[in-house]
């Protein structure tokens, strides 16, 4: 009787076993699942289509989100720059229409506008037409710009997220991952200095009983959720910000470093008091019997010895600071373009995906480029774990 | 520790002293920041406080009333997460420290749970919201909310249950198997009781970080708000962290909804107090304990 019973337990704890490994797979899966689509979506917006002079012979491979966009802000003003003939680009759009007829000839249902826009297209050589699907006549005359898809080089390479850009959204992932390296690294660089100072402190000079003392004290504030650190920052660090460098608005990518680095610290104090409490201790012996004082062990013999232990400390701690979400979204201001100054607000991927997805519908382009900024850092913070875990192993061997 | 000779030359001990004042004064800074951080909230929010602030539901556009509501969303999410999160992480565990071959099994499963641990939460929201509300159907949910968060907790519990029943030395199972105990049965009386208050630490712990994580529940079952308390585990609820951040970042009445802010993150810093603490006094009997025995 108990035989198969035990049998049937151990399979559980087994599959158990291997729930995380699972559960990673299953990350992998779901995101690229609904990530995908992205680059099969159309460039330009639902239901509208991009159309030109039917001699215009400028290659469809040009019109992608990015030059699309260029076009419409008119940073591209003749067809030369694409390849084409040299001719001005006549930018059109619905509501220029008025502009080239009365409303007496589009009918007082707008019954006509199918007409007179095929008219138009017919007869401006260097048109180009952002116009309804539902207003191209059946027997339009001029060329029709259709299944331009996003393409990866938009999407990595892009220097826009413009989500509501019209007539081609922009999902540019440079400014997003610009903004996240940039608030993380001046996190690490605040934090770095104190982190170290600290596991020194705990490990090496403190007596027993402060130590006792600390090491909650750095759990709590490892325990205190990103929204407290985010509100605390948001009520006290962003209005600091704002007057002390006399700022329009505090919200900014220090506030967000300052933030991150508090919450980076104890990632840092405790992976990097771990390495320096590993060092043997017949090392320290060895050092100080040839006469080293305290210090000058831990700086030549401590320090060098728990070298990985502290670059994996470091690398953890960028791991963190990338991946924080509600803090940085509450302190930074979020404004979408390549930062410049630690002053200006920017945005990183987190919270563009924390702020967007809710009013992002469900399929559509919008909602797949934010899952793909979820497999970004994803694999950026994969990156970083595998990382740490290589150097790990090399210390233990 | 070892006892360092205090007799150097003056200006190697000079330079030294200064040093070491330096990092004691980074580290009392840092425990400044800790307490600056909680005493500002503590002090802000304490006047917030009292029985109608936490019995109450929220009112005239959340710059009246309490949190009610958001306490008992979270309180839902903490159940729902534990009983998903702490019989596999446990199991998981036990796995990995009794029966997984050593070595590269280990290893992998190891590796695999480090690296779970190392997504960020909002990646979690995104899983959640791919996996639980659209494929499998559950919609906004408290279930989906609490299998995301179940899964972001899950690496800490089996860490810490793994941690534990490795201290656990080799000599009590080579005792119960002498016995004639089966390995079963050798890990539900001898390895588990033994290893449980360690786990039971893991545990709280876990349920502290589960009760402030505001992305993953984002969007697989936060409400913004709810006049009635969930039915079922298939209604939206509100919660402490997230109703924290709406009331501090949206909202008419950004002055009128301040002090509840406060009031909130009080709420929310306390459940990380009580849940440290309890950790901590836990941690500290056990230890004592088994020293005594």
């Amino acid at each position: 009787m108990r035989k198969p019973f035990e049998r049937i337990i151990e399979r559980l704890f087994a599959c158990s076993g291997y729930i995380t490994s699972v559960v990673i797979i299953l990350i992998v899966v779901f995101l690229f699942r609904e990530a995908f689509g992205l680059f099969k979506s159309p460039a330009v917006e639902e239901g509208y289509t991009i159309a030109l002079n039917k001699n215009n012979k400028v290659s469809e491979d040009q019109f992608h989100a990015q030059t699309l966009k260029l076009v419409f802000d008119s940073e591209i003003t003749n067809w030369s720059k694409l390849g084409g003939k040299d001719e001005e680009i006549l930018l059109f759009r619905l509501d220029d229409i008025t502009n080239y007829y009365s409303e007496d000839e589009l009918g007082s249902d707008l019954e006509n506008v199918p007409v007179c826009i095929n008219r138009l297209v017919d007869s401006m050589p260097g048109i180009i037409a952002f116009i309804p699907k539902l207003y191209v006549a059946s027997n339009f005359k001029g060329r029709l710009i259709e299944d331009v898809a996003i393409t990866p080089a938009d999407f990595l390479a892009g220097k826009e997220w413009y989500p509501t850009s019209t007539p081609s959204a922009q999902f540019g992932l440079l400014p997003l991952i610009t903004g996240t390296l940039w608030v993380s690294l001046f996190a690490i660089l605040f934090a770095l200095p104190f982190g170290l100072a600290v596991s020194i402190y705990m490990a090496e000079i403190a007596p027993m009983k402060i130590r006792n003392i600390m090491k909650p004290m750095i759990e709590l504030l490892a325990g205190i959720p990103s929204v407290v650190y985010g509100f605390f920052g948001l009520v006290v660090i962003v209005p600091f910000i704002q007057k002390i460098f006399h700022l329009p608005v505090g919200e900014s990518g220090l506030a967000g470093s300052l933030v991150l680095a508090i919450m980076a610290l104890p990632t840092i104090i405790t992976v990097s008091e771990d390495a320096i409490r590993n060092c043997p201790r017949s090392m320290r012996e060895a050092s100080l019997a040839l006469g080293a004082s305290h210090w000058q062990t831990i700086n030549r013999v401590v320090l060098p010895h728990s070298f990985s232990g502290i670059t994996s400390a470091i690398v953890l701690g960028i791991g963190r600071a990338i991946g924080e979400t509600m803090a940085v979204l509450m302190v930074t201001g979020n404004a979408a373009v390549i930062p410049t100054s630690l002053l200006e607000p920017l945005r990183t991927i987190p919270a563009t995906i924390a702020a967007e997805l809710g009013e992002a519908p469900a399929g559509g382009a919008h909602y797949q480029a934010l899952f793909m900024l979820g497999v970004v850092l994803f694999f950026i913070t994969l990156t970083i774990n595998l990382a740490v875990e290589r150097i790990t192993k090399q210390q233990k061997s | 520790m070892i006892p360092y000779k205090k007799n150097y030359s003056t200006r190697k001990k000079r330079s030294q002293t200064l040093l070491f004042a330096l990092f004691s004064l980074m580290s009392y800074s840092v425990i400044g920041i800790l307490v600056l951080i909680l005493g500002f909230i503590i002090v802000k929010g304490i006047g917030v406080i009292n029985w109608e602030f936490i019995s109450t539901a929220p009112e005239e556009g959340m710059t009246k009333g309490g949190i009610f509501p958001a306490i008992v969303g979270t309180f839902y999410l903490i159940i729902g997460s534990a009983l998903f999160a702490f019989p596999v992480g446990i199991m998981s565990g036990i796995y990995m420290n009794e029966y997984a071959p050593k070595g590269k099994v280990v290893q992998f499963i190891r590796m695999m749970t480090n690296n779970l641990s190392g997504i960020p939460s909002i990646v979690f929201g995104l899983f959640g919201m791919a996996l639980f509300v659209n494929t499998l159907g559950f919609g906004d949910s408290i279930l989906a909310g609490s299998l995301t968060l179940g899964l972001l907790c899950l690496p800490l519990v089996i860490r810490t249950t793994e941690e534990a029943l490795k201290a656990i030395p080799d000599s009590y199972r080579e005792g119960s198997y002498a016995l004639g105990a089966t390995k079963l049965q050798t890990v539900q009386r001898i390895i588990l009781p033994m290893g449980m208050p360690n786990i039971i630490t893991g545990l709280i712990l876990s349920v502290g970080r589960v009760s402030g994580e505001t992305a993953p529940i984002l969007f697989t079952c936060a409400a913004y708000f709810l006049p009635h308390l969930p039915n079922s585990v298939l209604d939206q609820c509100m919660a402490l962290p997230y109703h924290l951040y709406v009331i501090a970042t949206s909202g008419t009445n950004i002055e009128a909804q301040l002090p509840i802010a406060y009031g909130t993150a009080l709420v929310l810093i306390l459940i990380i107090l009580i849940v440290n603490l309890l950790a901590n006094v836990l941690r500290r009997y056990f230890d004592r304990k088994v020293k005594t025995n």
